[in-house]
């Protein structure tokens, strides 16, 4: 073991777990992507094993933060000292390689964002609040049924000549308005082409409502990977659209760097191997039923949420 | 048959509106059970999906009383859709099966003390003005001395938790219970001797939350918005209760109106017009950010979200939009409010040029 400090990034989302090290001056020392399938326990602890056969000879990682929507669990079980949300955590991150960037557009798997930056710092965001309209999900799941892959998708989209209009709205119109198309004799590259037009325009009029886009502009989330999007986006507003090979892992990078602030400790990679066990019940003490989880390190309880008064409280 | 009076929740203002539904009915009067994950299943099961929430919260709150033998129902709400509620939350409520009484406050937008007077006279046929007057007047006169009580409270943030909270209940139990008026103004003196000996911190942030009224009213309603808030050392602005509803609203909308010319002419229904002088003075008094809060699809609300977008982007102060539904997780709204929170710090940060 060496003695270069390093420190660990976790994001995990609903789709994807990412996780990097970087080393003091923000470059990423090794990195891993995988796919989060539900159980982010187990994702969690496929990617340490992964990062740590990764980590090259001589740093010692020093510090841990998780962002993400599984954040407070992994965090709690892995010890780590940041726990922070996706939009400081994506801000923080894209900031430090793009020292200037202004706008970040965000579209992952359940959810679209918008940061806007203003040197360095946050000054406006917004996330999209009830409807998962025009994110990853819609386009894979409409990919399912034009029976592509998914990853080709932006490649034939980029073959059209005339991208097919479709509703932008809603997913439900949109759905109906592709299979409408579709049986009108549309043709195929053009009806995927329009679903990027569509999840773009979906954006810029739900997310992006009344937020002054100025470049440059970073696009990341599992989205920007779709190249027929990203034109789209260069097309709809006119800028350049900078996509980042490491845009999947800027939530982790930034949660990386905000751990560097807080105190330092060995970061054990086995410790998911401990026994850990989650536990979810139903407190009966009023018609509320609140949905507790509780979190127990051998045995014993270390953490619980979920419960909204005194009553639930059982440590 | 006995005749047991209930009400929907409105944040704690049920336990004024008893007492003074009691004396004024002569009836038993039953606060309908605290709102719950169960009330809220009962109300978006019994009503229609694309209503705003204070719909289906009230509906819940009705079942719920109903089924503990409640049989006289009263309705207070009026302003923008929320008047029409009642006609249909009754035929759905008879539609049901149970049978009770429907009364509503506030007829076709508009109420006065003699309609008021003449629901009551038909429950209780001994009422007379005087006592009706007597008795709102006493129980308005608790309502204003609570909120601003409960003003001061959202302002400060204790060092123990609940501390406030705590002391919240006994005041409004001492309060409630008290019907000599000179009693009512020494318990309020008492009581803000003794929140002032909480121990407070100093805030990080000041935030104001403007919107719809039921939501900055409710707490269940949006996942206890300002208790969430405290947790991050925010010391918080609400402007709508129920005094600003009865009085302040009437009387200063006259000046709202002048003072937002630049932006709105017109009056758009609900408090809509006055959340635009809110977001102004807010920036005035030198908030670090504002909460905009609305039940999903509240018509008013998204009318003046673009003026409230323009002014934030002209006068340079945070808007964040929260709307509710009857969604169970309260994941998403945590997140946003972590988000902001980091936000307005960077910005202070910033401004304070650190």
């Amino acid at each position: 073991m060496g003695n270069k400090k390093a420190y660990l990034g976790i994001d995990i989302g609903s789709i994807s777990t990412k996780g990097v090290i970087i080393d003091e001056n923000n470059n990423i020392i090794c990195s891993s992507y995988l796919w989060t399938k539900g159980v982010p326990i187990q994702a969690v602890k496929n990617l340490l094993k992964e990062l740590k056969k990764n980590l090259p000879d001589g740093y010692i990682v020093v510090s841990c933060g998780t962002t993400g929507s599984a954040r407070r669990l992994i965090g709690i079980m892995t010890g780590a000292s940041v726990i922070k949300n996706e939009i400081t955590a994506h801000a923080i991150g894209t900031s430090s390689i793009y020292k200037d960037v202004k706008t970040i557009f965000e579209i992952g798997g359940q959810d679209s964002k918008i940061i806007l930056i203003d040197n360095g710092i946050v000054t406006d965001y917004a996330m999209n609040t009830i409807c998962a309209a025009g994110t990853g999900a819609f386009l894979s799941s409409q990919a399912k049924r034009l029976e592509i892959d998914v990853q080709d998708f932006g490649r034939i989209a980029l073959t059209s000549k005339n991208p097919t209009k479709i509703a932008a709205r809603c997913t439900v119109f949109a759905e109906s308005d592709l299979v409408h198309k579709a049986q009108i004799g549309h043709k195929k590259e053009d009806i995927i082409a329009g679903l990027c037009y569509s999840v773009v325009n979906n954006y810029l009029n739900n997310v992006a409502k009344g937020k002054k886009i100025k470049p440059p502009i970073v696009f990341q989330g599992g989205v920007s990977k779709n190249i027929g999007v990203v034109k789209a986006f260069c097309d709809v507003t006119g800028e350049d659209i900078i996509t980042d090979p490491n845009g999947h892992l800027m939530g982790a990078l930034g949660v990386a760097i905000l751990s560097k602030k807080e105190k330092e400790e060995v970061f054990d990679f086995n410790v998911l191997d401990l026994d850990f066990e989650t536990k979810g019940y139903e407190c009966k003490r009023c018609p509320n039923h609140c949905e507790i989880i509780a979190i127990k390190k051998d045995k014993k309880i270390i953490d619980t949420w979920g419960n909204r008064c005194e009553r639930g409280a059982i440590i | 048959m006995n005749r047991i009076i209930s009400f929907p929740h409105v944040g704690d203002y049920s336990y004024f509106i008893k007492p003074f539904l009691e004396k004024v009915t002569l009836e038993k009067v039953k606060i309908a059970p605290p709102i719950t994950k169960k009330t809220v299943e009962i109300g978006s099961k019994l009503s229609p999906d694309s209503v705003c929430m204070p719909f289906k919260y009230n509906i819940g709150c009705y079942v719920e009383a109903l089924e503990e033998g409640a049989n006289i129902l009263f309705q207070f709400g009026g302003g923008c859709r929320y008047g029409n509620y009642a006609e249909l939350q009754k035929t759905i409520l008879s539609d049901l099966g149970y049978e009770f009484e429907f009364y509503e406050f506030i007829k076709k937008g508009k109420t006065s003390f003699n309609y008021i007077y003449k629901t009551f006279k038909s429950i209780n046929s001994e009422l007379t003005r005087m006592t009706l007057l007597k008795e709102l007047i006493l129980v308005f006169l608790k309502i204003m001395i609570f909120d601003k009580s409960e003003h001061y409270t959202r302002k400060k943030i204790e060092k123990d938790e609940g501390e406030f909270k705590k002391l919240k209940y006994k005041f409004i139990n001492d309060l409630c219970n008290e019907r000599n008026i000179f009693k009512i103004f020494k318990i309020k003196h008492h009581y803000k001797l003794k929140r002032k000996t909480i121990k407070v911190k100093k805030p990080k942030l000041k935030v104001g939350i403007i919107g719809e009224l039921y939501t900055a009213m409710e707490p269940f309603s949006t996942f206890n918005l300002e208790n969430e808030l405290k947790k991050y050392d925010i010391s918080v602005k609400r402007f709508t209760d129920v005094s600003y509803l009865l009085f302040y609203k009437k009387l200063f909308h006259p000046f709202f109106r002048f003072k937002i010319k630049d932006y709105l002419k017109y009056h758009i229904g609900a408090d809509a017009t006055c959340n635009v002088y809110r977001l102004l003075y807010l920036k005035k008094k030198g908030y670090d950010g504002v909460i905009h809060t609305k039940p999903f699809g509240c018509t008013p609300e998204v009318g003046v979200m673009p003026i409230l977008s323009k002014i934030s982007n002209e006068e340079n102060i945070p808007i964040m939009f929260l709307s509710f539904d009857t969604q169970d997780s309260d994941t998403g709204m945590r997140t946003r409010i972590e988000a902001f929170n980091d936000m307005l710090l960077m910005r202070k940060e910033k401004k304070n040029g650190k």
